[in-house]
C-alpha cells in the first residue's frame, strides 16, 4: 500500500466463525508464543511459522549464536533447529486450518511484544477464547482485530476438550452479542466493552480516529505545564 | 472508580477527549522508542504517508540488541546490525534525539530516562516495552504499549486508553537489613499473583515504600507488569525531587525546577483519595526472595520451603508441577543451596549505580565460585562510567566477574549473552519465563542483586545475610 491508496480498510468484526484449536495452560508468556529471538526482525512477516516454536520443538534453537535470521527482513526457517517435533496443538495437522484459539488463564502475560499477536494471527488464528487475557496481550490483539473473548473456567476446559475430540466442530464467535457457539451449546462469554464497541465499529485502527483532531491535541498539549521549554 | 489519586489528576490533565468505544484520547508527554518494537511502526507511518507528530516528546535508544562485549560496527551479528542501522535511519530522518551509542548515553531505555531527568512527575510516558512502568517511581503514569499503539502515538502524539481501577499497596513497617526492593516487589507479586494487578494501577506506598531510595522506586514499579499490572507508580517527594534535581533537566535551572515542583506536587494523592481496592503488606515480615518456578510470582523467602504443588490453590497446580520439574526443586526444601552456574547482575530491574556498588560491596574481597561464570552489565553508559570512577570495575573483575558494556543482555538473550544449555542463572532481572534467557533448558531465580552477588561467590543460592556473617568476611 503506498500514501495514495488513501485511508485503511479496517473491516467491522462482529463475528468470527471456523474451527478451534486449543492450547493448555495458565501464564502462558509472549516468550512462549514468540522467543525473542525472532524479534531481530523489521517487519512482522513471516513470523506466523515461529509461534510456539520452543513448545513445538524437543530440540529446538538458532543454529549457531545470533545467526538465525541474519541477512533477511522477513525472518525464515534457515538457520533454526528444529528437530523432534512435540505433540504441541500447533504441530497437529487437525487444527491446522484452525482459526478460534481456545486458551486459560492468564494468557499473552509479560513482554508487551505485539510479535506474539502478529505471530498467531500469520499462523491463522482470528480471534482468541480464554479464561482472561494479560492486558497488554489483549490490546495488541485489538490493534489488529484479534477478539480476546473470555468465559470462565468450566466453560473454556469443556470447549477444549470439545474440540481435542472434535476438531472440525465449527465455533462461531459473536463479539457484539458476547456467545461463543459450538454444537448446540452456546457460551454466556464476555467481551471488554471498549473492545467490543471498536471491533464492531470497524475502529480498532486507532490511528485515523486519534489523527482527526489534532487541535485540540495541541491545546491539551499547551495546558500541560511541563510542555515548555 | 477511584477519586482524588495520582492516577486521576494525570488523566485528566492528558485527556483529549473520549471516544467512541468508551476509551479515552490520552495525550503522551514522553514517547520512549527502542531498536525492537519500533522498526515496523516506522514502517506503518511510512506506508500510510504520515509524519511523527511530535518528535520533540520523543526519544530514543537503543538497548535490547546492543552486544555488551565489543560495540564495534558493524555487529557480527547480522540481525542486530540491520536493526541498529533501522533505528539510525529512522531517527535521522524525524531528527529525533537518540542516545546512540557514540554518545555516551545509551542505555537500557528505563534507565536513560530517569538518568536524564526525561522521565519526570506527572507526566504520561509510554514505550513500546512492558517494564516502562519503571517511570511510575517518579509519579508519572508509564505504561507499556505494542508497535501499532507506537504507530499512533508517532502519528497523533496520543494513545487511546481505557482508565483502570487504582489499587494502593501500602506497605507497613520497615525492610529489614539485607532486604531491598526487589525482595518487596517479589513479595507483592507472590502474594498477589502474576494476574492479580489485571484491570489495575498499582499505587505503592506506605512507610517502606516512602524509605526506598528512587533506584529502589524503580525496582518496584519496573516489576508492576509481572503483577499484572500495566502501570504503577510512587507518589513523588522529597526524595524525588532530589534525584530530579541533580539530572541534566534541571542541574542548571532551578527557576524551571521551583516552576515544575508546583505541578508535581499539586497531583500527589490527596489524603482522602478513594481506591478501589487496598492491599495492606507488612514490609518487615518480608525476607530476601527469590522464585523457585518459571513464573514471577513463584517466589520464597529464603528460609522457607518451596511449596508443594497440592497445597496451592487449584488453578495453580498444573503450573507449578511443570514449573518444579524444569526447575528441578523439590517442594519442601528451601531454594537456599540450589546450585547455579550463571550470576547475571544487569536488566532495567536492577542495573543502576546503586544496584552495582551494593553487589560490590558483597563481592570485595571475595571471588566467584569456580564454575561459576558471573557477568556485570550496567544499565547505561552513564552508569558503567560512574562506577569505573568508583573503582567497581576493579572489583567485579578482580572478583572473576566479566564486566561489560550496556545493555538488555541477558535479562532476554537477544543479543550473545545468552544461557547454554540447561544453565541455571541467579539473575537480578525480571522474568524466570521458560526459554527467557536464551536457551529453552535454560533455568532462572530471580534475585536481588545482593543476592545475585552472594550466590556467584557461593556457586549456590544463599542468603546474602549469613553471608555477611560469615567469619571470612575481613573488612
Amino acid at each position: 500500500m503506498s500514501a495514495d491508496d488513501g485511508p485503511v480498510d479496517v473491516p467491522a468484526i462482529e463475528t468470527v466463525s471456523g474451527t478451534g484449536i486449543p492450547v493448555r495452560g495458565n501464564d502462558i508468556d509472549t516468550d512462549q508464543i514468540i522467543p525473542a529471538r525472532f524479534l531481530k526482525v523489521l517487519t512482522f512477516e513471516g513470523l506466523g511459522e515461529f509461534a510456539f516454536f520452543d513448545q513445538r520443538y524437543e530440540t529446538a534453537g538458532p543454529d549457531g549464536a545470533g545467526e538465525a535470521l541474519a541477512g533477511t527482513e522477513s525472518g525464515g526457517a534457515g538457520g533454526q533447529v528444529a528437530e523432534n517435533p512435540t505433540d504441541h496443538p500447533f504441530n497437529d495437522e487437525r487444527f491446522r486450518d484452525a482459526n478460534v484459539l481456545v486458551v486459560n488463564a492468564n494468557f499473552g502475560c509479560g513482554s508487551s511484544r505485539e510479535h506474539a499477536p502478529q505471530a498467531l494471527q500469520r499462523w491463522g488464528i482470528d480471534a482468541i477464547v480464554g479464561e482472561s487475557f494479560a492486558e497488554i496481550f489483549a490490546g495488541n490483539c485489538l490493534a489488529l482485530g484479534i477478539p480476546t473473548i473470555t468465559a470462565d473456567s468450566e466453560e473454556i476446559e469443556a470447549l477444549q476438550d470439545h474440540v481435542d475430540e472434535n476438531p472440525e466442530t465449527e465455533i462461531s464467535v459473536d463479539v457484539g452479542d458476547e456467545t461463543v457457539c459450538y454444537d448446540d451449546h452456546e457460551i454466556d462469554a464476555a467481551v471488554d466493552s471498549a473492545q467490543r464497541q471498536s471491533l464492531v465499529a470497524g475502529e480498532w485502527d486507532t490511528t485515523a480516529l486519534l489523527g482527526a483532531n489534532p487541535d485540540e491535541v495541541a491545546a491539551t498539549a499547551e495546558s500541560l505545564p511541563y510542555t515548555e521549554q | 472508580m477511584s477519586e482524588g489519586t495520582l492516577y486521576d489528576a494525570v488523566w485528566d490533565r492528558h485527556r483529549v477527549r473520549r471516544l467512541p468505544s468508551g476509551q479515552d484520547q490520552l495525550f503522551v508527554g514522553l514517547h520512549l522508542i527502542h531498536e525492537v518494537t519500533s522498526p515496523q511502526a516506522f514502517g506503518m507511518l511510512r506506508e500510510r504517508g504520515l509524519d511523527v507528530a511530535y518528535p520533540e516528546r520523543t526519544h530514543a535508544t537503543a538497548d535490547h540488541i546492543v552486544p555488551t562485549d565489543g560495540q564495534e560496527r558493524p555487529y557480527d551479528d547480522e540481525a542486530a546490525e540491520s536493526m541498529m542501522r533501522e533505528l539510525e535511519q529512522n531517527v535521522e530522518a524525524v531528527g529525533l534525539t537518540f542516545d546512540h551509542p557514540e554518545t555516551g548515553n545509551q542505555g537500557i531505555v528505563h534507565v536513560v530516562g530517569p538518568e536524564q531527568g526525561l522521565t519526570q512527575p506527572g507526566m504520561t510516558i509510554v514505550c513500546g516495552d512492558s517494564h516502562t512502568a519503571t517511570h511510575g517511581a517518579f509519579g508519572a503514569l508509564a505504561f507499556g504499549i505494542g508497535t501499532s499503539q507506537i504507530r499512533d502515538v508517532l502519528a497523533t502524539g496520543t494513545v487511546a486508553m481505557e482508565k483502570q481501577a487504582v489499587r494502593r499497596i501500602e506497605v507497613t513497617g520497615e525492610l529489614g537489613e539485607g532486604v531491598t526492593a526487589k525482595d518487596l516487589i517479589l513479595t507483592i507479586i507472590g502474594e498477589l499473583g502474576t494476574d492479580g494487578g489485571v484491570g489495575y494501577v498499582y499505587e505503592y506506598g506506605g512507610s517502606a515504600v516512602e524509605a526506598l531510595s528512587m533506584p529502589g522506586r524503580m525496582t518496584v514499579c519496573n516489576m508492576s507488569i509481572e503483577g499484572g499490572a500495566r502501570a504503577g507508580y510512587v507518589n513523588p517527594d522529597e526524595t524525588t525531587y532530589e534525584w530530579l534535581a541533580g539530572t541534566d533537566a534541571f542541574a542548571d535551572s532551578p527557576e524551571k525546577f521551583a516552576e515544575r515542583k508546583k505541578y508535581w506536587e499539586s497531583i500527589r494523592s490527596r489524603d482522602d483519595a478513594t481506591y478501589d481496592d487496598v492491599v495492606t503488606i507488612d514490609g518487615s515480615a518480608i525476607e530476601p526472595t527469590v522464585t523457585w518456578g518459571t513464573t514471577p510470582g513463584q517466589t520464597v523467602g529464603i528460609s522457607e520451603p518451596v511449596p508443594h504443588p497440592d497445597d496451592l490453590p487449584p488453578e495453580d497446580r498444573d503450573v507449578a508441577k511443570r514449573a518444579q520439574e524444569h526447575m528441578g526443586v523439590e517442594p519442601g526444601k528451601p531454594m537456599a543451596g540450589y546450585p547455579v552456574d550463571v550470576a547475571f547482575l544487569g536488566s532495567c530491574t536492577n542495573a543502576r549505580l546503586s544496584d552495582l556498588r551494593a553487589a560490590a560491596k558483597i563481592i570485595e574481597g571475595r571471588e566467584v565460585a569456580d564454575g561459576v561464570r558471573g557477568l556485570v552489565v550496567p544499565g547505561s553508559q552513564r552508569v558503567k562510567a560512574a562506577a569505573e570512577r568508583e573503582g567497581l570495575d576493579d572489583i567485579f573483575r578482580e572478583a572473576g566477574f566479566e564486566w561489560r558494556g550496556a545493555g538488555c543482555s541477558m535479562c532476554l538473550g537477544m543479543n550473545d549473552d545468552q544461557l547454554v544449555g540447561d544453565e541455571v542463572c541467579a539473575s537480578s532481572s525480571n522474568r524466570n519465563f521458560v526459554g527467557r534467557q536464551g536457551s529453552a533448558e535454560g533455568k532462572t531465580v530471580l534475585m536481588s542483586p545482593e543476592m545475585v552477588a552472594a550466590a556467584a561467590v557461593t556457586g549456590e543460592v544463599t542468603d546474602v545475610r549469613e553471608l555477611e556473617a560469615a567469619p571470612e568476611v575481613a573488612r
